[in-house]
């Protein structure tokens, strides 16, 4: 059936499209593959050279007195952390870290001017939606093979990957939170004449804040789910450890290395989520 | 002299805004309208000037334009024609700036739910009309504790609004909008929130802060006791339209008939209600034990012109105006029956209102109801008239 409509070279065209994309926007690939990607790998190293007991001691009382004085999270950072070390995966530790860090302050820098613009226009909205379901939806390895083409391997197309996954939530979450601004607010801020930016840094963004850092939160989450499949573009990092245990089918390696993501994975949860309820 | 003059203004709201209006240059109904275009008429070409000092009330049924009125007044909405004059400057023609310049120090608003910043203090709050202006940190501050004091909140200045009573937030509210020291106050159903006792001390004040203030305020209500209390003049609006402009008194004793009768066709209730279902509690004085000291320190007490007088077994006797009892107090008369007056309007319990319509705007007191001689209650012009517009309080199992 339908064998009178030729094939659509739809595969041909995206090559021809990434391939243009590398040629021609090279001047800006490249050095953000090399200095930035330097850069990020001096930071990495930067935190795997301080002794590991000192990062310890910051995030314990880190954890300690942001969520008010409480000892659950302090008690559970130190146990997760001495076992991360324990099992010698310390130096990847700071890799992840380091990776999700940057993946989700550059999603927030991208993320919440996109969501304010979508707040303020509707036609932005009507764009920006679809892009964002494509974004989200779209499976994440398929972002590698462009990320690759881009910027070869290593750090930052992980970065790169991650960052188109995860920053959809701090977009969706800013636009909702200062859509949710009620209207009887903003228009006392409009009748005391305030200008539109009065408007957004004194009413809309304060009262958003909440919705912001509960979608900030889940950006760092997406972030940290990018971590394995980063690494198979050759992304160092607890990621490492998990793929290939996989390829010599090593069960308790590849468990060892999962838990470790996710302890990395609650305290940097339970970090953001103590901002926003504040 | 008029300070805010607003003439032909209209809202459409929908895409055929240019139909519409020539639609209702034919005499099309708002229902015809939205048929005929898909548009809904929220303001159809009012005109209206008010006057330096005056309370301004602006009183309407949900869906009558009245909000969206008083948002063309400040461009909250963009009008759809005519315009607002505001010395001598259009408002509805003016660019962004300028607006914004009005708005700053020409206009406040105070709101019904208050629009209080929850993530600021209470002087922070009324500090924002200033904040905006980019007024220096002392003086704003200065400004709004003025204007909090006034508003008899001083003491108040670092709470936050959720700490507060709903009173005690619209005083704020009131406040914020007193501090830029504005020329003209619009106040969108700024008592509505409130409790009913609330409401009444909200409105008071609002009344003693205007003795000494002398601001120009234009109050939108749907309540039409607030309305009559409040009031120098009241406008009526229905569909958009302002039905009547009067003082309370014109509006009570020489009502555009028309309004009241469709007021009646639309809710029906005059046909339904009695007597005995509007009628409130009596203030009385027992003819065989009071004098006219009492009466006159009763009526003093609440505010009445006259009082109405009963024996022991609350048979009515008659009135007695404070007139009366004061002249009598002065010679010493002792016995009210001296001044006693019997010509008093009266009607039983099941009397239907549309019956007592005829009565009501004739009448200088209260209309007593009675069951056979016993007073039960009596009737007032502002809750009769609410009554009818479905707003007052009904007891409907008498």
């Amino acid at each position: 059936m339908f064998d009178f409509i030729p094939k659509i070279p739809m595969a041909n065209w995206i090559d021809t499209l990434t391939d243009w994309i590398v040629d021609t926007f090279a001047f800006i690939f490249d050095p953000l593959k090399n200095e930035f990607g330097d850069f990020i790998e001096w930071i990495a190293d930067l935190l795997a050279s301080i002794p590991p007991f000192i990062i310890m001691l910051l995030v314990v009382v880190g954890a300690f007195f942001i969520t008010g004085k409480k000892f659950g999270l302090a008690a559970f950072s130190l146990v997760g952390l001495l076992f991360i070390e324990n099992q010698g995966l310390w130096t990847e530790l700071m890799s992840t870290f380091t990776l999700v860090l940057t993946a989700s302050i550059l999603s927030v820098i991208v993320g919440v001017p996109v969501g304010i613009l979508m707040s303020k226009s509707k036609v932005a909205e009507a764009i920006i939606l679809p892009i964002l379901d494509f974004m989200q939806t779209m499976p994440a390895f398929v972002y590698l093979i462009p990320a690759v083409a881009f910027f070869s391997i290593g750090m930052v197309p992980g970065i790169f990957a991650s960052l188109i996954f995860a920053t959809p939530p701090t977009v969706r979450f800013t636009n909702l939170g200062i859509r949710q601004v009620s209207t009887e607010l903003k228009e006392a801020a409009e009748a005391f004449g305030s200008t539109g930016a009065q408007k957004l840094f004194k009413l809309e963004l304060p009262m958003a804040k909440g919705t912001i850092m509960a979608g900030i939160n889940q950006t760092v989450m997406l972030a940290l789910s990018m971590v394995v499949i980063a690494s198979m573009i050759g992304a160092p990092g607890l990621g490492n450890p998990v793929v290939s245990a996989l390829q010599r089918a090593q069960a308790g390696a590849g468990f060892v290395a999962g838990i470790s993501i996710v302890i990395l994975a609650i305290i940097m949860d339970r970090y953001t989520q103590s901002i926003y309820k504040k | 002299m008029p300070v805010i003059e607003v003439k032909g203004l209209s809202k459409v709201f929908g895409k055929n805004a240019k139909e519409s209006l020539n639609l209702l240059d034919e005499g099309k109904k708002k229902e015809e309208i939205l048929q005929a275009t898909g548009d809904t008429v929220g303001v159809n070409r009012v005109s209206f000037e008010v006057n330096q000092g005056e309370v301004f009330v602006i009183m309407g049924l949900s869906g009558s334009g009245k909000s969206t009125l008083i948002r063309l007044i400040n461009r909250l909405i963009e009008p759809t024609e005519g315009s607002v004059m505001i010395d001598g400057e259009d408002l509805a023609q003016m660019d962004k700036d300028n607006l914004r310049r009005v708005r700053r120090e020409k206009l406040s608003m105070v709101f019904q739910n208050f629009g209080l910043f929850p993530f600021r203090t209470i002087l922070e709050n009324a500090e924002y009309g200033l904040e905006v202006q980019g007024i220096a940190k002392e003086e704003r501050a200065k400004k709004a504790k003025e204007a909090l004091e006034l508003v008899g909140l001083g003491s108040y200045v670092h709470q936050y609004p959720e700490q507060l009573s709903g009173g005690m937030q619209q005083r704020v509210g009131l406040a914020r909008a007193l501090a830029n020291d504005p020329e003209v106050l619009l106040m969108d159903e700024a008592f509505s929130a409130l409790d009913p006792l609330i409401r009444k001390d909200m409105q008071d004040e609002l009344l003693d802060l205007q003795d000494s203030m002398k601001k120009t305020i234009i109050f939108i209500t749907h309540d039409l006791d607030e309305a009559l209390r409040i009031g120098d003049r009241i406008a009526l609006m229905k569909d958009g339209l302002i039905v009547q402009i009067g003082t309370p008194e014109e509006i009570l004793t020489n009502p555009a008939n028309e309004y009241v009768e469709r007021f009646v066709e639309d809710v029906d209730r005059s046909k339904v209600l009695t007597a005995g279902h509007i009628m409130h509690r009596p203030e009385t004085v027992n003819i065989d034990k009071h004098g006219p000291r009492v009466a006159l320190e009763r009526m003093r007490e609440e505010g009445l012109s006259s009082i109405y007088v009963v024996d022991g077994h609350r048979n009515l006797k008659g009135y007695v105006t404070a007139d009366d009892a004061s002249e009598a107090r002065k010679k010493e008369i002792k016995d009210l029956n001296e001044i006693l007056r019997t010509d008093v309007p009266k009607v039983p319990l099941d009397k239907p209102m549309q019956e007592i319509i005829e009565i009501i705007y004739d009448t200088p007191v209260p209309i007593a109801v009675v069951d056979g001689e016993k007073l039960k209650g009596i009737i007032i012009r502002g809750s009769f008239l609410a009554a009818l517009a479905g707003e007052g309080e009904v007891k409907t199992n008498v």
